[in-house]
C-alpha cells in the first residue's frame, strides 16, 4: 500500500477523467442538466480522494529520514533502461498537497461557474491533475517528461475553449503551448544527453553519477537546455510573455491552476534536476540565475504597476514573485561546495520552496477573487471599479487578507518565503539581494495603490457599472451582491492556510529544511 | 532460381494471385443494370483483398529471423520483412478507410483494390532488392501503379492533375536516378549492392569521391522523390490534395516508407564506404525538409495539403535517423543504434498518419469538405471523431504519451549519441 500510494494519488484523477466521459445520462435516465450536475459533483468527489491521500502522505512522511520515500521502481521500457520510478522528498510532498488542494477548489468553483461543455471541462481538469501530480512524483527523466507534456494539452484546451472570447483565447492558448513546447524540445535533448553520458534516465542515479563531469561545454549545454525549459514555465524574464496572455484568457479555475501549480513545475524542475544533477555547472552560472531572478522581481513588479486590467496585473505579479524563487535557487547554486555557505544556501532554498507554496495559495486566491468580481461585473478594468468596500465588505475583507499575503506582510504566509530567500541571499550575493529587496516595495505599491485603492477605496459610483450579475442565482441587478456561499467555501480554506503558515511556518519548513540541508551537505563532499 | 527460393516469395505470390483473382471476380458474371445501364460492383471485393493481405502477412511468419539471398537479386532479411509487414499493415488500413469512401464515388472499385495489392507487391520487391536492376524495376512498378491510383477518379480534374503531376515528376526523377545507377555501374562493373561496395572499397581518395559523389546526388533525386524530401517534394502537395484520399494515405505512408527502405539499403550497403559524404548531404536535406515542410504546413487552409506538408516535415525527421545511422561497432548495439530509430519512427508514423487520413476521410464522406475552417465545431458535432483526430495530430506533433513521441525520441537520440 505504501508503495502504491503515489501511483494512486497520480492516477485516480485520470480514472475520474475517464469516468466523466461515460454516458451517465443515458444509463441512469437523467436529463442533460441532471447529468451535468452528476458529472460536476462526481468530479469533485473523486478529487477529494487524492487530496485525502496527499494529506495522508504528508502525515506518513518522515522529514528526518534521508532520501526519497514511498518509492516504487519497476522497469517500464527495458530496452532503454527507463523505469516507472516514483518517490517523494520534503520538496515534493507539500507541492503534491498544493496540487490536489487547488484542483479540488478549482473543481468546486467551476461546478458553479462553468456553464458550457461541462463534461469536457471536468474531464480535462482531472486529466490536468494527473499530469501535474505526475511531475512532482517522477524520479525518471522520461516519466518526468511524459507527465510534463501531459499537463500541457488539457491546459491548452482549457484556455482555448473556455477563455473569454474578447481576450483572444485561441491566440493565448497557442502561445502558451508553443512557448512550453520550445522549452520541452530543449529538455528532451538534454534528457537524451544525460542518458548518453551516464547511461541512465534515473534522476537519483544521475545526481550521483554527475553527467558530463569532465566536459564543461556539454554540461553547460545540458544545464541551459533544462534551465530554459523550466525558466519558460516559471516564467522568468525574458521568457515570460506568454503568461499575461494565458492568464487573461483562461477561465478562473484555469488561471488558478496555471499560477498555483503549473508555474511551480518549472521551479520544481530547477530544484529537482538542475541543482542536484549539475551542481558544479549551477555554481558556475549561479550568478546568471540570480540576476535573472532579480530582473524578474523588479521588472515584473514595475510592469504590474502599469497594468489597468486586474487579471493582467496579477499575472505580472506572478513573474515578480517567482523571481524570488529563482533568486533563492541561484544563491543556493552559488553556495554549492562551500562548507560555510551550506546554512545560507539551505535558507535560500527554504525561502524558494516556501515562496512556491505560498504563491500557489495567495495567487490562487487572487485569481479566484478576480473571478468573483468578474462574474458580477463582467469586466476587469481597474478604472471602472472604486468604492466597492462599502458595497462588498465581505469581499473586501477576503481580498485584503490575500493582498497582504501577496505583498509579504509579516504574520501572513507570503512574508516567510521572502524572509528566508533574503536571509540566504544576503549572505551569498548581497548586492543583488539588495536590488531584489526593491521588489518588496514595488509589490506593496501595486497592491495597495492599484488594487486596494482603485477597487475598494473612494466613493462608489453607481453609474460606472450599471449591470451586475449575482453568480449564485444568475439574477441581474443595479447593485453588486456580496460573496456567495460557494465562493466563501472556495476562499476560506485558502485564507486559513495564509494565516496558518503566517504564524506557524514550521508546518512547511519541517518538510523543506531537512531535504535542502541534506542536498547541500551532500554536495560539499564532492 | 530454384523452387526453394519461391518459399521466400510467398507474400509477393499471394498478393499477386489475389490481385489477379480480384480483377477476374470484378468482371466475372457482371451484367449492366437494364434500367440504369450501369454495372453494380460486388460489395465484398475489398474483403477479398483484405483476406489476401492477411494471408500474405501469415506468409511472412516462417521467414522471421532468417537471412537468405533469393534469386541473387532479392534479400530475405529482417529489414525486408519489417518493411513488407509495414506495407501490408498500411495497405490493409488504407483499404479499410477506402471501403466507405469509394462506395459513393465510383463504380469501378474492384480494380482499385487490385491495384493497391499490386502496389504492395512492388513495395515488397523494392524493399528486398539488392541489385540496382531489380531496384529500378521494382520502383518503376510501384510508381506506375501509384500514378494510376492517384488519377483513379477519371472524371475529377483534380485527381487527373494529381496523377499527371506525380507522373511528370516521377518520370524525371526516375530517369535521373537511373543515370546515377549507371555511373556506379560504369565505375564498378556490377549492379549488385555487395559487388558495388567491394569495388568501391578498392578505389581510394579522390577517385571514390568523384565517382561516388555524383552517383549519390543523382540517386537521391529518385529516392527523395519517393520519400518526398525537399527539394524533390513539389509534387506532394498537389498530388496529396487531388488524389482520392485513401490513395493519399497510401502515398504518404507505405510508399514513403519504401523510399526510406531503399535509401537505407542502398546507402548503407552499397555506398557504406562513402558514409561521411552522404551523411552530410542527408543531414542538410533533413534540415531543409523539416524546416520547409513545417513552415509551409502552417500556412495551409486545406487539411489534405496541410497533412501533405506535415508528412514532408516528418520525412525530414526520419532522415535525421538515416543520416546518423551506424553500421557495426558497439554503438550499433545500443538501443539507439543502427537504424532502430528510423524503423520505430516509421511504424509510429504509419499508424498515426493513416489514422489522421482515416479521420479526414470520415469527415469528407459525411460533409464533402476538406478545408480546415470547415472543421470548426467538430468536437460538438462528432465528439469521438474529434478526439481521435486530436490524438493523431498530437502524435504527429510528438507529444507524449503517443507513439509519435517515442519515434522522435529514438530518432533524435541517434545523432546525439554520435556527437
Amino acid at each position: 500500500m505504501t508503495n502504491s500510494l503515489l501511483t494512486i494519488i497520480t492516477f485516480v484523477p485520470l480514472l475520474g477523467a475517464i469516468l466523466t466521459l461515460l454516458p451517465w445520462g443515458k444509463w441512469l435516465g437523467l436529463d442533460k442538466a441532471r447529468e451535468e450536475r452528476l458529472i460536476k459533483n462526481g468530479a469533485i468527489a473523486i478529487s477529494l480522494l487524492p487530496l485525502g491521500l496527499a494529506i495522508a502522505l504528508a502525515a506518513g512522511f518522515n522529514p528526518a529520514a534521508a532520501g526519497f520515500q514511498f518509492e516504487i521502481k519497476v522497469p517500464w521500457i527495458t530496452a532503454l533502461n527507463v523505469h516507472y520510478h516514483l518517490g517523494v522528498d520534503g520538496l515534493s510532498v507539500p507541492l503534491i498537497f498544493l496540487t490536489t488542494f487547488l484542483t479540488t477548489l478549482g473543481l468546486w468553483y467551476s461546478a458553479r461557474t462553468i456553464k458550457t461543455r461541462v463534461r469536457e471541462f471536468f474531464f480535462l481538469f482531472l486529466l490536468l491533475e494527473t499530469g501535474m501530480t505526475g511531475v512532482f512524483v517522477s524520479l525518471d527523466l522520461v516519466l518526468f517528461y511524459v507527465f510534463w507534456e501531459l499537463g500541457l494539452v488539457p491546459m491548452y484546451l482549457l484556455i482555448g475553449v473556455w477563455g473569454q472570447p474578447k481576450d483572444k483565447p485561441q491566440y493565448s492558448a497557442i502561445k502558451f503551448f508553443l512557448y512550453t513546447m520550445a522549452g520541452s524540445v530543449l529538455m528532451l535533448l538534454a534528457i537524451i544527453g544525460v542518458y548518453l553520458s551516464v547511461g541512465t534516465f534515473d534522476i537519483v542515479e544521475a545526481a550521483k553519477l554527475k553527467p558530463f563531469a569532465d566536459n564543461f561545454l556539454m554540461a553547460s549545454l545540458a544545464f541551459w537546455a533544462f534551465f530554459i525549459a523550466f525558466a519558460i514555465k516559471v516564467p522568468s524574464w525574458p521568457f515570460h510573455t506568454w503568461l499575461p496572455d494565458a492568464h487573461t484568457a483562461a477561465p478562473t479555475a484555469g488561471s488558478v491552476i496555471l499560477a498555483g501549480v503549473m508555474l511551480k513545475l518549472g521551479a520544481y524542475g530547477i530544484l529537482r534536476i538542475n541543482l542536484p544533477i549539475f551542481p558544479d555547472t549551477f555554481k558556475a552560472y549561479g550568478l546568471v540565475v540570480v540576476i535573472l531572478g532579480v530582473i524578474s522581481i523588479v521588472y515584473g513588479a514595475l510592469v504590474s504597476l502599469a497594468q489597468w486590467d486586474l487579471k493582467r496585473l496579477i499575472a505580472y505579479s506572478s513573474v515578480s514573485h517567482m523571481g524570488y524563487v529563482l533568486l533563492g535557487a541561484g544563491a543556493a547554486g552559488l553556495a554549492v561546495g562551500s562548507k560555510e555557505l551550506v546554512d545560507s544556501g539551505a535558507m535560500a532554498l527554504n525561502g524558494a520552496a516556501l515562496t512556491m507554496f505560498n504563491h500557489g495559495i495567495s495567487t490562487g486566491a487572487l485569481f479566484f477573487l478576480v473571478g468573483v468580481i468578474y462574474e458580477r461585473a463582467h469586466l476587469r478594468d481597474l478604472k471602472m471599479f472604486g468604492g466597492l468596500s462599502s458595497k462588498l465588505p465581505y469581499y473586501y475583507g477576503l481580498f485584503a487578507v490575500t493582498a497582504f499575503t501577496s505583498l509579504g506582510l509579516p504574520g501572513l504566509a507570503g512574508f516567510w518565503g521572502e524572509f528566508f530567500v533574503f536571509r540566504g541571499a544576503f549572505d551569498i550575493v548581497s548586492i543583488w539581494a539588495a536590488v531584489g529587496v526593491l521588489g518588496i516595495v514595488l509589490t506593496a505599491a501595486y497592491i495597495l495603490w492599484k488594487i486596494v485603492q482603485y477597487v475598494f477605496l473612494g466613493q462608489y459610483d453607481p453609474h460606472k457599472i450599471e449591470h451586475w450579475t449575482d453568480p449564485a442565482t444568475g439574477a441581474e441587478g443595479h447593485e453588486p451582491t456580496d460573496v456567495a456561499r460557494f465562493e466563501k467555501i472556495t476562499l476560506w480554506p485558502l485564507v486559513f492556510f495564509m494565516v496558518l503558515i503566517g504564524v506557524f511556518p514550521a508546518v512547511l519548513l519541517n518538510f523543506f529544511n531537512g531535504t535542502f540541508v541534506a542536498l547541500l551537505t551532500g554536495l560539499v563532499g564532492k | 532460381m530454384t523452387l526453394n527460393d519461391l518459399i521466400f516469395l510467398r507474400p509477393e505470390l499471394i498478393l499477386l494471385v489475389t490481385a489477379i483473382v480480384l480483377f477476374i471476380l470484378d468482371i466475372a458474371g457482371r451484367r449492366p443494370d437494364p434500367v440504369t445501364a450501369t454495372r453494380q460492383p460486388k460489395p465484398w471485393l475489398p474483403y477479398v483483398a483484405l483476406i489476401g493481405l492477411a494471408a500474405a502477412a501469415l506468409g511472412l511468419l516462417p521467414g522471421l529471423g532468417q537471412t537468405a539471398q533469393v534469386a541473387t537479386m532479392l534479400a530475405a532479411d529482417p529489414f525486408a520483412i519489417f518493411f513488407k509487414a509495414l506495407a501490408i499493415i498500411g495497405v490493409a488500413l488504407v483499404i479499410l478507410t477506402a471501403i466507405p469512401y469509394m462506395r459513393t464515388r465510383t463504380p469501378y472499385r474492384g480494380e482499385f483494390y487490385a491495384l493497391l495489392l499490386i502496389a504492395t507487391v512492388a513495395i515488397c520487391l523494392a524493399v528486398s532488392a539488392t541489385n540496382f536492376v531489380m531496384l529500378y524495376l521494382a520502383m518503376e512498378f510501384l510508381s506506375i501503379t501509384s500514378y494510376i491510383l492517384a488519377g483513379f477518379f477519371r472524371e475529377d480534374r483534380k485527381s487527373g492533375e494529381a496523377a499527371i503531376k506525380y507522373f511528370l515528376y516521377g518520370a524525371t526523377a526516375s530517369a535521373v536516378m537511373l543515370y546515377g545507377m549507371s555511373l556506379l555501374y560504369g565505375a564498378t562493373g556490377t549492379t549488385d549492392f555487395g559487388g558495388v561496395a567491394q569495388a568501391l572499397g578498392k578505389l581510394g581518395g579522390s577517385d571514390l569521391v568523384w565517382l561516388g559523389g555524383p552517383a549519390i546526388i543523382l540517386m537521391l533525386v529518385g529516392f527523395g522523390f519517393k520519400a518526398s524530401l525537399v527539394p524533390f517534394h513539389q509534387w506532394a502537395p498537389d498530388t496529396y490534395e487531388g488524389a482520392p484520399t485513401p490513395v493519399t494515405a497510401f502515398l504518404s505512408t507505405a510508399s514513403k516508407a519504401t523510399g526510406f527502405a531503399i535509401l537505407i539499403r542502398v546507402f548503407l550497403v552499397a555506398l557504406g564506404g562513402l558514409q561521411p559524404l552522404w551523411a552530410a548531404l542527408l543531414a542538410a536535406v533533413a534540415i531543409l525538409t523539416m524546416t520547409l515542410g513545417n513552415l509551409t504546413a502552417i500556412r495551409q487552409t486545406n487539411i489534405k495539403r496541410m497533412l501533405a506538408f506535415s508528412s514532408i516535415a516528418q520525412a525530414g525527421y526520419i532522415l535525421i535517423g538515416v543520416a546518423a545511422a551506424t553500421t557495426g561497432g558497439s554503438a550499433a548495439a545500443s538501443p539507439f543504434g543502427g537504424v532502430n530509430g528510423v524503423l520505430i519512427y516509421l511504424l509510429a508514423y504509419l499508424v498515426t498518419n493513416v489514422g489522421a487520413f482515416a479521420a479526414v476521410i470520415a469527415i469528407e464522406n459525411r460533409s464533402g469538405k476538406v478545408a480546415i475552417s470547415d472543421y470548426a465545431g467538430l468536437a460538438r458535432r462528432a465528439p469521438w471523431l474529434a478526439v481521435t483526430l486530436f490524438i493523431f495530430l498530437l502524435s504527429l506533433a510528438g507529444i507524449p504519451p503517443t507513439a509519435g513521441f517515442v519515434g522522435k525520441l529514438f530518432v533524435l537520440a541517434r545523432p546525439c549519441a554520435r556527437r
